[in-house]
């Protein structure tokens, strides 16, 4: 009986670290500045501590039924600590901290009672001494224990929400075995049962759909209501509405809003496809959501397009959907159109026809394997593809935001003999936006557009050639596949911008 | 099968992982595969030595015996020089050597050596061999020319898993004492010099060709310490130095830090001045292959002149000619080939076994000794879940592995998305001696391997097993020959080195370790000293 009690000191122990420890690393994930979160949240717990040992005293009665009942709130407490703050966290992040000293003070002091109750249920058949050292022994042992595992195990594997709530229903476990070890003193067991019962029911419940509170929390990421979410082998697709405002979402990035894309998708297009009376043979990379395609097939001459895009998913949705369909003006099911679903780089090595017009519309190069895509390697590949006279035109993030991102793709283009032309344009959901002309020879602006636009038109296209003084030229290093300088510059100008 | 590592950053190595991160996952069975490394077993055979008679003789001009960079680069310096009449004998089906590749639906992988350092100055031979390949662009002599952009290895070129993190570069940065860091930055500081220091000559201390090196017998004395003493001597005790250090002495010679010679570990840092115009000094040439583009470079337009499967069992200098003994297992019978000028290109502990009557080379032979690698080559269907920290590089290398970490084929592939690749795990047997190591090679099988080394690669990818579809082991009993102290300057190379009237070495053995450029340079000097004795007029590609 007494080893039994040891034991679940152990696991009381590393409960009891283990919320703190979550609190902690939770508040540093969604607040930064981790020195100040585990700080802050150890010193509440520690003093929540106390104050539970203080109270103690006031416990006089029916040790061992407060103990079980003081585990089970602690197992629901701490159990759905994790996922109450992450959730309080999406929908007001005002009184968050309030909300996290709460739940740290309010588990600290429980987990404050334990210890004194144990002590003294054991000194009934113990010496004070004996009670003392043992306690306080497996006390540790199971602090050591998890803080070793925390990072580890804990962490990597299940996540927060889950490790809170794997902890919940060891110390609900540790309730029931208190239940059983006591059985035949405790009053009321019928009632204690169903309480350890229910506790266990809801912490085991919850850890089993775990995975689906992502989900849930992620719905509260998007302002709007979400019209269609799935996720494809490469990523994860979200449309959301908004009255008439349609938006898409790769992997939780915004990737356009039916209320200003025209802006984006005419700039993309128009400067460079409006100069090319002869373009017969047009190449999308990337796209998939056939709205650059829709601009291109407003050119006669324009004889077929390919797009090439990774994701069948992508292309599939903005076939058939018709609310999309209805956005791209069915673009993708046109008889010119030919959609290649592969990996657009592999099919540039893997092909060598060449294209009087290529639009290149990326993500932006926001990790190392993004942005080879932005490298010499591949404008020098590109070179191959493009007609004596072709010209590309290049989605080539801000130039406001990552104003030496976005010059340094210039600098590249420039480096591999190719003529960049750099421009610009305003699309109130990104903000200021770049591209760069990819030519051989020196471009001209079209005088004239023959196709219908929204927002373009001959008198304001000059302008998007100019860069006020915020959006200027500035140095920047080429980039090679063995340096990948910009993701480097990529990464430090948008760390700016988000914070 | 060299691998080498320069320094991107600060910091000191040291610590353990407290427990592993996940245990094996039991009773999931191996994946499929093959076991490779067949110079075992033909190797026995020329031991038990019991060949048929020759059933006919041949006369050649130029005999080479062995494919691999050494023999491929003696033929392609004879082919410069307009001269082809020669034949070059290939025991395996291939030619490469250590330098070979495989290749499956997903990509080409390296069966050993995997990369090469930007060239130095002194390598003029191996410039010479990227300028024809078209990697070097313009003059190979230029101090720092460019190079073809798809060959330089994309970043990030290497990270480190330690303590259950990623990081960037292969030297610690988290928890190490400022007492590490400044005998780290001690020690690459005293490189730094070494790789400056000229003597009164105008040699350089440590240069690769290293037989262009000082022979200052100060520095030449760095043979006769091990680099473990030799560091402890500098005061250098950290224990981050230190396995720093082994890791690089591992990773190049296939020993440990305290059974390779100072001189040799110090080349290893000091050698390598490559520049380049278009990327930084420490960045390395590779291909999804390894190698053997290299190899396949230097064997264009021999294609006639290689005879494959050809097991040379007997060669002696009868004065007039060199006689050459082949058993051709595909027709069941031997030649005797008599060549007037003969190129050993083979390893140098094949002389004992099959160079006759000349016990003074046989006994400088048996001075070498040889460290057993082993090569495996994973298949996956997808890149593996990883543990945090920083995202995948070419090389990654794990710090409490008794493996040197693994190499990603595809890494030099722009896609959108990670697909499925080949990883290739390197592992020196280092901690056993070498005949130690060579039996337990043979013994252990191909599941005991492929098994061991899920159980590392699981440490930080959790879901390798799931994400694996085949592994190849290939192993190498003889892989290179180990630059213990004393070894390098102590004697036994020199004989070897000789320029005799008709046969010649050239294998990276003669240089006493095993690099591209020390096998090559080996090759092309044993073939521009066969065209002298010819009196076949050529432009010397070795300065």
């Amino acid at each position: 009986m007494n080893q039994a009690l040891l034991l679940s000191v152990f696991v009381v122990a590393s409960c009891g670290l283990a919320y703190e420890l979550i609190a902690a690393a939770l508040a540093s994930y969604v607040l930064g500045d981790s020195v100040t979160q585990f700080s802050t949240v150890i010193g509440t717990y520690l003093f929540a501590m106390g104050v539970g040992s203080w109270l103690s005293r006031h416990v006089t009665r029916d040790l061992v039924v407060r103990f079980i009942q003081i585990e089970l709130m602690i197992g629901v407490l701490g159990g759905f600590s994790a996922a109450a703050l992450f959730f309080a966290f999406v929908w007001f992040a005002a009184p968050f901290k309030l909300m996290l000293y709460l739940v740290v003070f309010a588990i600290g002091a429980l987990v404050g009672l334990e210890i004194p109750l144990i002590m003294r249920i054991l000194k009934r058949d113990l010496a004070f001494k004996d009670v003392v050292s043992q306690v306080l022994t497996f006390d540790y042992l199971g602090a050591l224990v998890v803080s070793v595992l925390f990072p580890i195990l804990l962490v990597p594997h299940l996540g927060l929400v889950r490790s809170a709530l794997l902890f919940g229903l060891l110390n609900a476990l540790v309730a029931l075995w208190a239940l059983w070890l006591f059985r035949e003193k405790l009053p009321r067991l019928g009632w204690l049962r169903t309480q350890c019962v229910v506790a266990l029911l809801l912490l085991g419940s919850a850890f089993a759909v775990a995975g689906k509170v992502t989900d849930l929390a992620e719905a509260h990421l998007y302002s709007d209501e979400i019209v269609h979410a799935e996720t494809s082998p490469y990523q994860r697709i979200v449309i959301t509405r908004w009255k008439d405002d349609l938006r898409l979402f790769l992997n939780n990035n915004l990737q356009f809003s039916s209320r200003d894309e025209y802006r984006y998708h005419e700039a993309l297009v128009h400067p460079g496809l409006a100069t090319l009376p002869g373009a017969r043979r047009v190449l999308v990379l990337g796209g998939g959501d056939g709205l650059a395609v829709r601009e291109i097939l407003k050119y006669p001459q324009v004889e077929s397009v390919t797009l090439v895009d990774l994701d069948p998913a992508m292309t599939t949705l903005f076939s058939t959907a018709p609310a999309l369909t209805a956005l791209n003006e069915n673009a993708l099911a046109s008889p010119k159109v030919r959609v290649v679903n592969a990996d657009a780089l592999q099919w540039l090595e893997e092909n060598n026809e060449r294209y009087d017009f290529v639009v290149i519309d990326f993500p932006d190069p926001s990790n190392f394997a993004i942005g080879k895509l932005y490298s010499s390697a591949f404008y020098r590949l590109l070179d191959k593809h493009l007609t004596e006279n072709g010209l590309a035109a290049v989605q080539s993030t801000s130039p406001l935001y990552a104003r030496q991102s976005y010059w340094c793709v210039v600098t590249t283009i420039e480096s591999t003999g190719l003529v960049a032309t750099p421009y610009h344009a305003l699309v109130p959901s990104f903000g200021e936006w770049g591209y760069v002309l990819i030519s051989r020879r020196a471009y001209q602006p079209p005088a004239d557009y023959s196709v219908a636009t929204r927002f373009l038109t001959p008198a304001t296209t000059s302008a998007l050639f100019e860069f006020p003084k915020d959006m200027a030229r500035v140095e920047a290093e080429v980039n090679r596949l063995n340096n990948q300088v910009l993701v480097r510059y990529f990464e430090k100008e948008w760390r700016q911008v988000i914070r | 099968m060299d691998r080498r590592h320069f320094i991107t950053g600060l910091g000191a190595v040291a610590g353990s992982t407290l427990l592993p991160a996940c245990s094996p996952k039991a009773g999931k069975p191996i994946p499929p595969g093959r076991l490779l490394g067949s110079s075992l077993t033909l190797g026995h055979r020329l031991r038990s030595g019991a060949f048929p008679e020759p059933s006919e003789t041949r006369r050649l001009p130029v005999v080479i015996i062995g494919a691999g960079i050494g023999g491929l680069s003696a033929g392609w310096k004879l082919k410069r020089a307009g001269f082809e009449d020669f034949l070059l004998l290939e025991m395996e089906s291939e030619a490469g050597g250590n330098s070979r590749a495989g290749k499956n639906a997903v990509s080409a992988y390296p069966l050993g050596a995997h990369y090469l350092p930007l060239p130095t100055r002194e390598a003029v031979a191996t410039r010479e061999l990227l300028a024809e390949l078209g990697v070097l662009k313009g003059d190979p002599r230029a101090p720092r020319p460019e190079y073809e952009e798809r060959y330089l290895c994309a970043t990030p070129q290497e990270r480190l898993y330690r303590n259950g993190l990623w990081q960037e570069g292969l030297f610690p940065q988290m928890g190490v004492a400022a007492d590490d860091l400044a005998q780290y930055a001690a020690f690459q500081e005293r490189m730094a010099d070494f790789r400056q220091r000229r003597d009164s000559d105008g040699r350089r201390a440590f240069a690769l060709p290293m037989a262009l090196s000082s022979r200052s017998p100060d520095l030449l004395a760095l043979d006769n310490t091990s680099m473990r003493d030799w560091l402890l001597a500098q005061g250098w005790d950290s224990a981050h130095l230190h396995w720093y250090v082994n890791y690089a002495c591992r990773d190049d010679y296939g020993c440990s830090s305290d059974a390779v010679s100072a001189w040799a570990g110090i080349h290893y840092f000091a050698c390598r001045d490559g520049e380049a115009a278009n990327a930084e000094t420490d960045t390395v040439l590779t291909t999804p292959g390894g190698n053997a583009w290299l190899a396949d470079g230097l064997a264009q337009g021999l294609d006639e002149r290689i005879l494959p499967n050809a097991l040379v069992y007997r060669v002696a200098d009868t004065g007039r000619a060199v006689e050459i003994d082949l058993f051709l297992p595909q027709e069941a019978r031997s030649i005797r080939l008599l060549a007037g000028q003969a190129i050993w290109a083979a390893p140098l502990f094949l002389v004992p076994g099959i160079l006759a009557g000349n016990p003074m080379l046989q006994q400088a032979a048996q001075k070498y000794s040889y460290a057993p690698w082993l090569v495996a080559n994973l298949t996956l269907k997808a890149f593996p879940e990883e543990r945090a920290g920083t995202g995948v590089a070419w090389d990654n290398v794990l710090h409490d592995s008794p493996g040197l970490g693994y190499v990603v084929a595809t890494h030099q592939q722009m896609r959108l998305r990670r697909g499925p690749t080949v990883l290739t795990y390197y592992r020196a047997l280092s901690e056993l001696s070498p005949t130690d190591a060579r039996k337990r090679l043979e013994q252990t099988s191909r599941e005991q391997w492929a098994a061991d080394i899920l159980d590392d690669l699981a440490r930080p990818h959790p879901d390798i097993r799931e994400q694996v579809t085949s592994i190849d082991i290939v192993r190498y009993g003889h892989a290179m020959a180990r630059p213990i102290p004393g070894f390098i300057w102590g004697g036994a190379r020199s004989p070897f080195a000789a320029d005799e009237p008709r046969l010649r070495f050239a294998h990276a053995d003669v240089s006493g370790f095993s690099l591209f450029e020390e096998a090559q340079y080996r090759g092309v000097l044993a073939a521009e000293r066969t065209l002298d004795r010819l009196r076949i007029p050529y432009a010397s590609s070795l300065s």
